[in-house]
């Protein structure tokens, strides 16, 4: 429960006893978390748990909120919808609020890496939900993020998008080596891409458990169900069966 | 990639766009057919000169008025009276309408008030603003810029409110401060209400002017129209009516034009 640092290194995201209550409803009440550097986080928890007002509050969307929170600059947001401006085209929406040199060459780029080098003209509105939100994964990619922070990005796809989707982040981080804290309600996804997962329940961390499976992970792997097995157990959705 | 993607694109909006074309050619039938008639009927002499001239009459008018100079003349007092009133009430409107829609203050301090005075149909100032302002040109142009501020008030507020607070706050989350914010995501946000509200401002403002013209003027197209009534020169009536009409027509047509070109965002979404 407490902050755990990884073999001593520093962590980059540090967080100590946030608290957020929305009138009498306390829905975070004390939450410790730290990430460490290249370290990807799955935070699962039930509908109403209080995971997306954690990354809200680790996005600096949040002013309300009371507790320590330490989260790098340089950190870029995924949210469940792709959330880009309708009246600029794919590239300017890249490029949005990026300065410095060549940042149309850096939006290129981007977008590149996540396959839509070709559409970088379109308007948001001529793509498809899973195109948008690669193009959503470029917006945050350009910025060189130290952490990513990620509120269920796979959410609104359908199954199949969501697993090339599943497949393209693990990719991305194994190129960029971000920190990422990944919300979700999906145990598969948690396993999938996860080096550890933490259960929010009560307004507090109340699992901690690493993922030691090799990568590249898929759902039939050996070690899978058990981990699977507990994680659902702690959700309240306890697998019955062998 | 591209070709699979922009394929149905590309097919759904040609049909459409002939469909468009002919619906417009097929649309200017019935006012010609009307136009028609009307010459038939004064022609025929069913219908008196002095009630409604015919619209070739009409035309012979407006070209002779044209070659003297008389009618360029009126049109450009009318216009630059349309022009300062709709530039006095509009910025007026801008400046109070992103006020109240972007500050909390500036919504309690203004919005009440604005409500209030909508509720006052400005045209029947005509009297109170004759009182304070006199009969001149100021009177006019005050009526212009009434007629001008509510409706681009209104639309200001409504598109600024209207912008979805999550794509505030992903900019927000890409970096950008206040002034980045105004520009990038509220502005073009808001931008189809402000052209919606320009374009019943204009409306509104010819409106006013129409009104405005008529009481105690030397000048405009509206004094042409007055004028021309006290000697019973229904043609020069009929053709006051007409430039008014070409002169709505004419700045809905720039608006039109400028908002495709300002919008073209818009157009995957309708083609989609």
């Amino acid at each position: 429960m407490a902050a755990r640092t990884e073999g001593g290194v520093t962590p980059v995201v540090r967080v100590t006893g946030v608290r957020r209550a929305f009138g009498p409803a306390v829905v975070l009440d004390g939450v410790d978390l730290t990430i460490g550097p290249g370290e990807v986080v799955a935070l699962l928890g039930g509908s109403g748990s209080g995971k997306s007002t954690l990354l809200r509050i680790l996005a600096g969307l949040d002013p309300e909120a009371t507790g320590a929170v330490s989260v790098p600059r340089e950190h870029a947001v995924v949210f469940q919808e792709h959330r880009l401006l309708p009246w600029k085209r794919v590239a300017d929406n890249v490029a949005l609020g990026v300065t410095g040199r060549d940042v149309r060459a850096r939006s290129a780029a981007a977008l590149t890496e996540v396959g839509l080098a070709e559409r970088a003209r379109s308007w948001p509105s001529e793509l498809s939900g899973g195109q948008s939100q690669r193009v959503a994964f470029a917006r945050a990619l350009v910025r060189e993020p130290r952490v990513l922070l990620l509120d269920e990005p796979f959410g609104a796809l359908d199954a199949l998008t969501r697993l090339r989707m599943q497949d393209l982040f693990g990719r991305l981080r194994d190129r960029h080596r971000f920190a990422a804290l990944l919300v979700t309600h999906d145990v598969d996804e948690a396993l999938l891409l996860a080096d550890r997962a933490l259960v929010l329940d009560g307004g507090r961390i109340a699992e901690e458990l690493p993922v030691p499976l090799d990568r590249p992970r898929a759902p039939d792997d050996p070690g899978f169900g058990p981990l699977r097995r507990r994680l659902l157990d702690r959700l309240g959705v306890p697998v019955r069966g062998s | 990639m591209t070709a699979l993607a922009t394929q149905p694109v590309a097919q759904a909006t040609a049909p459409a766009a002939r469909r468009r074309r002919r619906l417009r050619w097929q649309r200017s039938i019935s006012p010609l057919v009307l136009l028609l008639v009307w010459e038939a009927l004064s022609r025929a002499g069913a219908l008196s000169p002095e009630k409604l001239p015919a619209p070739s009459t009409v035309l012979a008018t407006g070209r002779r008025l044209a070659a003297d100079g008389t009618l360029g003349a009126h049109l450009v007092d009318s216009l630059t009276r349309a022009a300062a009133g709709l530039v006095i009430g509009g910025v007026l409107a801008l400046v109070l309408g992103a006020a109240a829609g972007l500050l909390r203050l500036g919504d309690d301090a203004i919005d009440p008030p604005v409500q209030m005075a909508r509720m006052l149909p400005h045209l029947a100032l005509v009297p109170l603003l004759i009182i304070w302002v006199g009969i001149g040109e100021s009177m006019k142009i005050t009526l212009v810029a009434l007629g001008a501020f509510f409706p681009l008030y209104f639309n200001t507020y409504a598109g600024i409110r209207d912008i979805d607070e999550r794509l505030v706050e992903a900019a927000r989350t890409c970096g950008l401060g206040t002034w980045a914010r105004l520009r990038h995501v509220i502005l073009p946000g808001a931008l189809p209400s402000l052209f919606l509200g320009l374009r019943l401002a204009i409306g509104a403002a010819w409106l006013s002017l129409v009104v405005g013209e008529q009481t105690n003027t030397e000048n405009g197209i509206g004094f042409l129209m007055m004028e021309a009534r006290e000697f019973s020169q229904t043609d020069v009536v009929v053709l006051g009516l007409f430039v008014y009409a070409g002169l709505g027509l004419l700045s809905d047509l720039l608006l039109r034009i400028a908002e495709r070109r300002a919008l073209g965002w818009r157009r995957g979404l309708r083609a989609a």
